[in-house]
C-alpha cells in the first residue's frame, strides 16, 4: 500500500485532491471519474441523439481544447453516433486570437476534426481591434460576447448542425450567477444556468462542462498534456467580470464546494409572479431572435457605424425621430437562415 | 543537509509572461530559511533554523525572479487564488501546500488558470 493511497483505488498514490469532494485520488482515477462524470452529465441532461451534427466552439483555450478532447473520447468510448466539428471564431484581436488560431488548428489535426473558422470582420465588417480603438476600452465584452454568440450560430447554420457544445465550466456559470445578481439581470439569471438552451430560431445550444471545476480543466490538461493557448484576453483586464471572478475565488478558497452551491442556488431561483419578462421577438434587420425590435448584435454595429458611444449597449428607448441613414453597412449584414425574411 | 537546494521550477498558463517569458527555471535556494526572514506565525522571528518550505521558495521567486505585476502572482504569502500549484508532479494540496518541506531536484510547477478557456 503506499503511504497516501488513492481514495478510490487504494492501490495508486493519490495526486490530486478534488475540489468537489475533498478525496485524494491518483492519476487514472481522476481521468476515469472526470470523464464519467461529464458522460452522465450528457446523459441526464438527455444532450445528443445518435446521428447529430455537434459543433464544438474552439477556442483554442483550455477548456475548449479539453472539450474537444473529451467529446471525441466518450463518442467513441460510448457510441453517441455523433458527428463532430470544431468551430472557431476570430474576433480579431492581434496577438491573441491569431496565436490562439494556431492552437485550434492543432488541435484539428490531433483529434483528426473538421474545423471551421468565421471572423467578426467577414460577418461584420468590424475587428474587437478597430471596434476597442472607436469606443475605448469600457463594454468591450458586451460587444464581443454578443458578436461571438451571433457568429456561433452562424457558423453552425453553415456547418448544417443541430447543436453547439461549448466549454463553459462550473466556475464560469456561477461567475455568471454572481454577475447577473449584481446587475439586477432577472433575464439573464433565470437562463444562466440552465444547461441546454434554445431558442425557435436559433441552435441548440450547451455545456457539457456545466458541473466541472476549472481546477479539474486544467490539471486534467496538464496530466494528459493536451496542447492549449493560454494568455488573457488583451481587452479584458478592465472587464467587469473580473470582480466577480476575483471574489469567487477567494470563495472557493476558503470553501470548495462554493462554486457547485452558487450554482444549484442560481437553478432554484424561481421568479416572484409580478416580474415581468419582455417577450422574445425577431429583429427587423436581420432576422435574428431579439428581445427587442433590433437585435443586441444590430444595435450594437448600428452605434459602430454612426460613431455614437454607448448606443445599444445599455437598455435604453430608441432616440426620440430617428431614422437611419441609408447608407449604414449595417444593412449588409447576412439575413439570419429560418428568419421570416 | 547541503546548504544549497536545486530545484526546477515550471510556470505555465501564462504564468511564465511574469518571469521573463520563460517557462522552465532552475533555482538555487539556501536549505534553510535565513533568520532575518524566518519568522513564526505570530510574526516573532523564530530562534530555531527551519528547513525551506514553499512559501520561503514563492517568497524567493516574487524577489529574485518575478519582473512585474507582484499582485497577479502572490497574495499575502501564497500564490493569488486561481494559480495552481504541483510538486512534484502532485497536488500540493496533498503535500503541505506552503509548509511542504523541499527536497534537493524538487519539481514546481505553476500554472494560472486566470484566462480564457
Amino acid at each position: 500500500m503506499p503511504s497516501r493511497p488513492c481514495a478510490l483505488c487504494t492501490s495508486a498514490t493519490a495526486i490530486l485532491k478534488r475540489p468537489k469532494t475533498g478525496q485524494q485520488i491518483c492519476k487514472e482515477c481522476f481521468f476515469r471519474v472526470f470523464e464519467t462524470e461529464v458522460h452522465n452529465t450528457i446523459v441526464d441532461a438527455k444532450l445528443f441523439k445518435p446521428g447529430d451534427r455537434v459543433a464544438i466552439g474552439a477556442s483554442g483555450g483550455k477548456d475548449s481544447t479539453v472539450l474537444a478532447h473529451i467529446m471525441k473520447t466518450l463518442n467513441d468510448r460510448y457510441n453517441y453516433g455523433l458527428n463532430l466539428f470544431l468551430l472557431s471564431i476570430d474576433e480579431g484581436i492581434t496577438g491573441y486570437r491569431d496565436d490562439s488560431l494556431e492552437t485550434v488548428k492543432r488541435n484539428q489535426m490531433q483529434y483528426d476534426l473538421p474545423l471551421k473558422i468565421l471572423s467578426y470582420d467577414e460577418l461584420y465588417g468590424w475587428t474587437m481591434d478597430k471596434i476597442v480603438e472607436q469606443i475605448g476600452k469600457k463594454n468591450n465584452c458586451t460587444f464581443c460576447g454578443v458578436f461571438r454568440r451571433q457568429a456561433l450560430d452562424r457558423g453552425a447554420a453553415m456547418l448544417n448542425v443541430d447543436h453547439i457544445v461549448t466549454g463553459h465550466n462550473a466556475d464560469d456559470i456561477a461567475e455568471t450567477v454572481l454577475m447577473n445578481i449584481m446587475r439586477g439581470d432577472i433575464a439573464r439569471l433565470g437562463r444562466c444556468t440552465l444547461i441546454c438552451t434554445q431558442g425557435d430560431d436559433t441552435i441548440r445550444r450547451s455545456k457539457p462542462f456545466k458541473y466541472a471545476y476549472e481546477k479539474e480543466i486544467v490539471m486534467y490538461a496538464y496530466f494528459k498534456k493536451l496542447d492549449y493557448f493560454s494568455t488573457e484576453c488583451i481587452y479584458s483586464p478592465d472587464a467587469y467580470r473580473g470582480h466577480a471572478r476575483t471574489f469567487l475565488k477567494d470563495l472557493e478558497a476558503a470553501r470548495p464546494s462554493a462554486i457547485i452551491d452558487i450554482i444549484h442556488s442560481g437553478e432554484a431561483f424561481e421568479l416572484a409572479e409580478e416580474v415581468k419578462l419582455k417577450e422574445q421577438q425577431t429583429c427587423k434587420r436581420c432576422g435574428y431572435m431579439s428581445s427587442n425590435e433590433l437585435c443586441k448584435a444590430c444595435a450594437l454595429l448600428e452605434g459602430l457605424e454612426r460613431g455614437i458611444a454607448g448606443m445599444g449597449v445599455k437598455e435604453r428607448r430608441r432616440y426620440e425621430n430617428e431614422t437611419t441613414p441609408s447608407n449604414l453597412r449595417t444593412t449588409s449584414i447576412p439575413l439570419f437562415p429560418g428568419s421570416a425574411f | 543537509m547541503t546548504s544549497q537546494l536545486t530545484l526546477n521550477v515550471e510556470f505555465g498558463g501564462g504564468l511564465e509572461l511574469l518571469f521573463s517569458n520563460q517557462r522552465l527555471h532552475t533555482v538555487s535556494l539556501p536549505s534553510y530559511i535565513p533568520q532575518n526572514l524566518n519568522k513564526s506565525t505570530d510574526g516573532s522571528f523564530d530562534p530555531t533554523q527551519r528547513p525551506a518550505n514553499v512559501t520561503f521558495l514563492l517568497n524567493w521567486l516574487k524577489q529574485n525572479l518575478l519582473k512585474e505585476r507582484e499582485e497577479l502572482f502572490m497574495d499575502g504569502d501564497s500564490v493569488r487564488p486561481g494559480i495552481l500549484v504541483l510538486i512534484n508532479d502532485t497536488d500540493w494540496e496533498i503535500e503541505g501546500e506552503g509548509d511542504y518541506v523541499l527536497r534537493d531536484n524538487d519539481e514546481i510547477v505553476l500554472i494560472s488558470t486566470l484566462h480564457g478557456g
